[in-house]
């Protein structure tokens, strides 16, 4: 494996562990949130990592095409959860 | 020689930064720098696709993982009206046990990785897509495996995305709209948005030979309604409820009719008849921009915008809300 | 030769773009950090992507990326006035 390859997969499973751990740990749903998001990114960044080739080659575009997929998937996510929210907060507040 | 240990140590720089802003978003009492710290992490993050080769993705990141994700999540901060002091991380044993766990759970992953990747050489489907890349009607790999190798794959991505915004929708009416802008933002939006539509346009169409895409043009189109209702357009660009039930739907619609045309014409769902991939390909990328703008705008919007639910109908979801 | 000139531009970028950065760590008060970061920024952007055209060499590239320093200028004017302005209200009220 690649020096490249090795480093950041080892950073995607560290952001996913951070991720994890701040999730379960947080108190408010944003905090919980970003936390689910930097987990996210960090299974991304493991994704990307395996698909690269090195400078001379082209990397795999199938990872690449899985990856983007997930980040407007997560995004969308993020927003549901966001009205989710908004919508305990408000009827808490009621 | 000389070259390999310099792209090492950026390696191990971007590395450690990625994991100390990672670090930084998730911990902290304070939500709005976790919400700062989010944004710069999504940046670069950015920057690290860029250095493994992956533009298409270090476009989408940009755009939308950093970007429209941080406008997201500013917007559901200005709701948050004791954001200083009300995120304590809970501290104790529990915690402990969990860091523990966490770290635990990460050790056992990369030796599990490592013992699975670097062992022998796995089979592995680049091949086969390189192979075939020429059939396909487009030169950007990535575009090929989203809208021809995995065209199914993305129809349902797209319905994920229309349920993601149908219970954004049903769930209540939108938030708070902004202020009009004075003068100078006025000016950068009136600078902005034509620029980002043009931009949407080039990513749509260069998408099928270089880095670009449906799901990045569609981001820039959303960055332009998000600017717009920054600037107080509440209405942020789109067009009346009715046109933007049409515009959401109108991904799946492309993908759907054209693979009933291919079933009729005998072939498999979705096997584009020969020679006309590129064509098929430009006119399901079209109308999926269109519907993962207007998706993406009226997640940002955050509910149902002002004439959604026709007149004199019973609305009876407020009545928790109480307000409306 | 003209990847020399290229680097030292890319280079003095660096330096003000660090020097933007202590200025924010360091100075007093919100408005002279902004002052700092938007003036120490623009211009370390403005070499940096000097640098990257004059070591990339072709013309088109060259108008792309004076564009994007072009669009960051503004977009960073715009924030640091709005930012300023909404310090002022806050310290009026």
């Amino acid at each position: 494996m690649l020096f490249a390859e090795i480093t950041y997969a080892l950073t995607g499973i560290g952001l996913f562990a951070l991720g994890l751990r701040g999730a379960l740990l947080r108190r408010s749903l944003l905090g919980r949130i970003i936390a689910i998001n930097v987990c996210g990114a960090g299974v991304f960044m493991l994704f990307v990592a395996i698909a690269y080739r090195g400078p001379g080659q082209a990397p795999d575009a199938l990872p690449h095409a899985l990856v983007l997929t997930g980040i407007v998937v997560a995004v969308s996510a993020t927003a549901l959860a966001l009205a989710l929210g908004r919508r305990l907060r408000d009827s808490d507040h009621e | 020689m000389m070259a390999v240990q310099l792209w090492q140590l950026l390696d191990l720089l971007l590395a450690g930064l990625t994991l100390g802003l990672g670090w930084a978003a998730v911990s902290g009492p304070d939500l709005r720098r976790s919400v700062v710290f989010f944004i710069a992490f999504g940046l670069l993050v950015a920057v690290v696709w860029a250095r493994l080769r992956a533009p298409d993705l270090a476009l989408a990141e940009a755009a939308i993982g950093a970007g429209l994700s941080g406008a997201l999540l500013l917007s559901a901060l200005r709701d948050e009206p004791d954001a200083e002091t009300s995120d304590d991380v809970r501290g104790g044993p529990v915690a402990a046990l969990v860091s523990l766990a966490g770290l635990a759970l990460a050790a056992a992953f990369a030796w599990v990785m490592i013992h699975t990747l670097g062992a022998a050489d796995p089979v592995r489907l680049a091949d086969q897509i390189t192979a075939q890349l020429p059939n396909s009607g487009v030169g950007n790999p990535v575009t090929a495996v989203l809208l021809n190798f995995r065209a199914y794959d993305t129809l349902l991505e797209l319905a994920v995305l229309l349920a993601a915004v149908l219970g954004i929708l049903a769930l209540g009416p939108a938030r708070t709209p902004y202020r009009a802008a004075g003068p100078l933002l006025d000016g950068l939006i009136r600078w902005l948005v034509p620029l980002l539509i043009l931009t949407a346009g080039y990513l749509l169409w260069a998408g099928a030979h270089a880095p670009g895409g449906a799901f990045q043009a569609g981001a820039m189109l959303a960055a332009a309604a998000v600017m717009l209702r920054l600037g107080g357009h509440t209405i942020a660009g789109l067009p009346r409820p009715p046109m933007q039930r049409i515009l959401l739907t109108a991904g799946i619609a492309a993908f759907v009719l054209v693979g009933v045309i291919t079933t009729g014409l005998g072939l498999a769902f979705l096997q584009y008849p020969g020679g006309w991939s590129g064509g098929l390909i430009l006119l399901i990328e079209a109308a999926a921009t269109l519907a993962i703008a207007t998706t993406l705008a009226l997640a940002y919007i955050g509910g149902r915008p002002a004439g959604w639910v026709s007149e004199g109908s019973a609305d009876t979801t407020t009545k928790i809300g109480g307000r409306d | 030769m003209s990847d020399l000139i290229g680097i030292l531009f890319v280079l003095s970028g660096i330096a003000f773009f660090a020097a933007g950065s202590i200025g924010v760590l360091r100075l007093p008060d919100l408005h002279s950090r902004l002052h700092a970061l938007t003036k120490a920024d623009n211009l370390g952007l403005g070499l940096l992507c000097a640098g990257l055209a004059i070591i990339d060499g072709g013309a088109l590239n060259a108008v792309k990326l004076f564009l994007v320093w072009v669009l960051v200028l503004a977009a960073s004017a715009t924030a640091a006035h709005l930012i300023a302005q909404q310090a002022l209200r806050q310290a009026d009220k």
